[in-house]
């Protein structure tokens, strides 16, 4: 694997024909791929009834309009819901980083009862499909008063449920040099000072993929808002849209389509600013994504 | 090691053990005993034994339906999606100028993929009026309406899943330059074309990754939810073209009430994904390469 990555075998050629004609597949590919993302902001900006006749990218004429209908939304303004997404999707974030850097450290460094078949079962959390927790999950937070709270959909992940980003850590604390941990033992620091001032500060990048991708699944979640959250003041942004999609009548497309794309901005925002570590969290690891 | 460190250990392990008991372990098992019993949430469970699966087997239409979409589903969109993230892969593989760019183009849409909004555009594209049916247009088709004829509307989210190869994309990506490239040399030297390259070297050093990829995105596809909620209006339609199993198994669960018949459903998926799984781990004994050479 070392001696690959030293081999580097792609340096930018001179130009050829053949390579202008590559380009131009990748071009053209890259364009069809993105066509609709732009089609979508063009036709957010469209009078509803030019949306599906007017094919340019370019409108012909700008209907700012659709922005303010759109965020007086369905029952509630949309500020509600991106508020309430927001305040979700931190927590979510402070919950994983925490939790999972947490059991991370304890699998990758210490040793303890019941170590490999507790990985092993770590592991095989990660394979059980949602909807077979999903019920009895529900009867619990039921029971325990928590349908239509943010609780359900936040206390999971300070409990290290998604066990992906444990392992995504778990690999990254073993290419830490152990000598590290053992200076500091030398020094007196016991396995929680290891942990805060050794591992933690050495573990950002992996903390910033596991924010990151935490940050965006939970945003973009659909199943589990749908499923806990009942009253619309309660509502995160994709259920809004859901409900401003069912309660529009055809005409409204304008408004319905300004507040999807505007929905997206702050995934556009995170993925400009954190392209890279996206992508190579992605190679890495093979997170899904 | 001492004592001492058992106890760190399980002080650090403690919100995942009690999040695995809890909320995984547990629930999996109340899963299995819900599935037996008749249960509405409101009152206790009646045990039934096992007619939630006979009525599955023998008695539910709709059921055998989602199964069906399901299935096409999962064979149509998972090789197609692994052909292009391999195509395009390749492509980007050859030491071009502005990879990360065409890296970022390609990738883009899989992060966007899960969310309502790319599911609400989604449907525009292929409405009757949408941009699919005004570019046919240009060629002379009369484009059908997609999303509400019963033919189309299944391909409609296989092309969304499609759209989707980034993740795996990237992942090649990554597998491809680790092929050290003095094997291409090599097989040069000795008189192989691209085609022989491709079949002799790429693809059996990539099959770790192409293996991979597969179970990932196998795993992925049986859970697809919010699209087929989203573009079919949250009942499946039309006529239950769209009906994935996780859309009948919400609609059982949350909408009927009949949570014993759901719990029976989620476990005949987890056995599903279960049998994918391992089939596909048993069949990599013979089509998987981990290269000993190096």
């Amino acid at each position: 694997m070392t001696e690959a990555a030293t081999a580097q075998p792609n340096r930018p050629k001179p130009v050829s024909w053949r390579g202008l004609a590559v380009h131009a597949c990748l071009i053209t590919g890259a364009l069809v791929m993105i066509y609709p993302l732009l089609w979508l902001a063009s036709s957010s900006v469209k009078p509803s009834n030019l949306i599906f006749s007017d094919l340019s990218l370019w409108p012909a004429r700008f209907r700012l309009q659709n922005y303010i209908d759109g965020w007086r939304g369905a029952a509630l303004p949309f500020s509600t819901f991106f508020l309430n997404s927001f305040i979700i999707s931190c927590l979510a974030v402070v919950g994983n980083v925490m939790a999972c850097s947490m059991v991370a450290y304890a699998f990758a460094r210490l040793n303890f009862a019941f170590k490999k078949t507790l990985f092993a079962l770590m592991m095989l959390t990660i394979m059980i499909p949602l909807h077979a927790t999903l019920i009895p999950q529900y009867a619990l937070f039921y029971s325990l008063g928590w349908v239509n709270t943010f609780l359900p959909l936040v206390v999971p992940k300070f409990l290290a449920v998604d066990a992906f980003f444990i392992f995504l850590m778990v690999q990254f604390i073993r290419g830490i040099p152990r000598e590290l941990d053992e200076a500091a033992t030398v020094d007196g620091a016991g396995p929680i000072r290891i942990y805060w001032s050794v591992i933690l500060p050495l573990l950002t990048p992996a903390l910033v993929t596991t924010a990151v991708f935490s940050f965006i699944w939970t945003y973009e979640d659909f199943l589990s808002p749908l499923v806990y959250l009942t009253s619309m003041d309660k509502y995160t942004v994709p259920q809004g849209l859901s409900l401003l999609m069912s309660s529009k009548g055809a005409s409204s497309w304008g408004p319905l389509l300004a507040m999807s794309l505007l929905s997206l901005v702050p995934l556009f925002l995170v993925f400009f600013i954190f392209q890279r570590r996206l992508i190579e969290g992605i190679a890495a690891t093979g997170l899904k994504g | 090691m001492d004592a001492n460190n058992n106890v760190a250990a399980f002080l650090f392990l403690s919100p995942w053990l009690i999040g695995m008991i809890c909320l995984t372990l547990g629930p999996i098992l109340a899963s299995f005993y819900l599935s037996l019993t008749s249960y509405d949430m409101f009152s206790a469970p009646q045990w039934i034994g096992f007619d939630n699966y006979i009525k599955m087997a023998f008695e539910d239409s709709r059921y055998y339906q989602s199964l069906k979409v399901t299935f096409s589903y999962v064979f149509l969109s998972v090789p197609l999606k692994l052909a292009f993230a391999l195509g395009i892969a390749m492509l980007l593989n050859r030491g071009l100028r502005g990879l990360g760019f065409y890296r970022s183009v390609f990738y883009l849409p899989s992060l966007l993929g899960g969310s309502v909004a790319v599911a609400i555009m989604w449907r525009q594209v292929f409405s009757y009026d949408g941009i699919i049916n005004q570019v046919l247009l240009k060629f002379g088709i009369d484009g059908p309406s997609w999303i509400t004829s019963t033919d189309y509307a299944l391909y409609t989210l296989v092309a969304l899943a499609i759209w989707q190869f980034g993740s795996p994309m990237v992942i090649f990506l990554a597998g491809l330059k680790q092929i050290p490239q003095d094997i291409y040399d090599a097989a040069e030297v000795d008189g192989a074309g691209p085609i022989r390259k491709f079949v002799s070297i790429t693809i059996p050093m990539l099959t770790p990754i192409i293996f991979f990829n597969f179970v990932m995105q196998i795993i992925g596809a049986f859970q697809a939810f919010t699209p087929a909620y989203i573009i079919s209006g949250g009942k499946g339609g039309p006529a239950d073209a769209t009906l994935f199993y996780t859309l009948y198994l919400y609609e059982q669960a949350f909408t009927n009430f009949q949570m014993g018949y759901a719990s029976a459903m989620a476990w005949v998926l987890v056995g599903i994904i279960g049998t994918a799984t391992a089939a596909s781990f048993l069949s990599a004994r013979y089509w998987v390469h981990y290269g000993d050479e190096r």
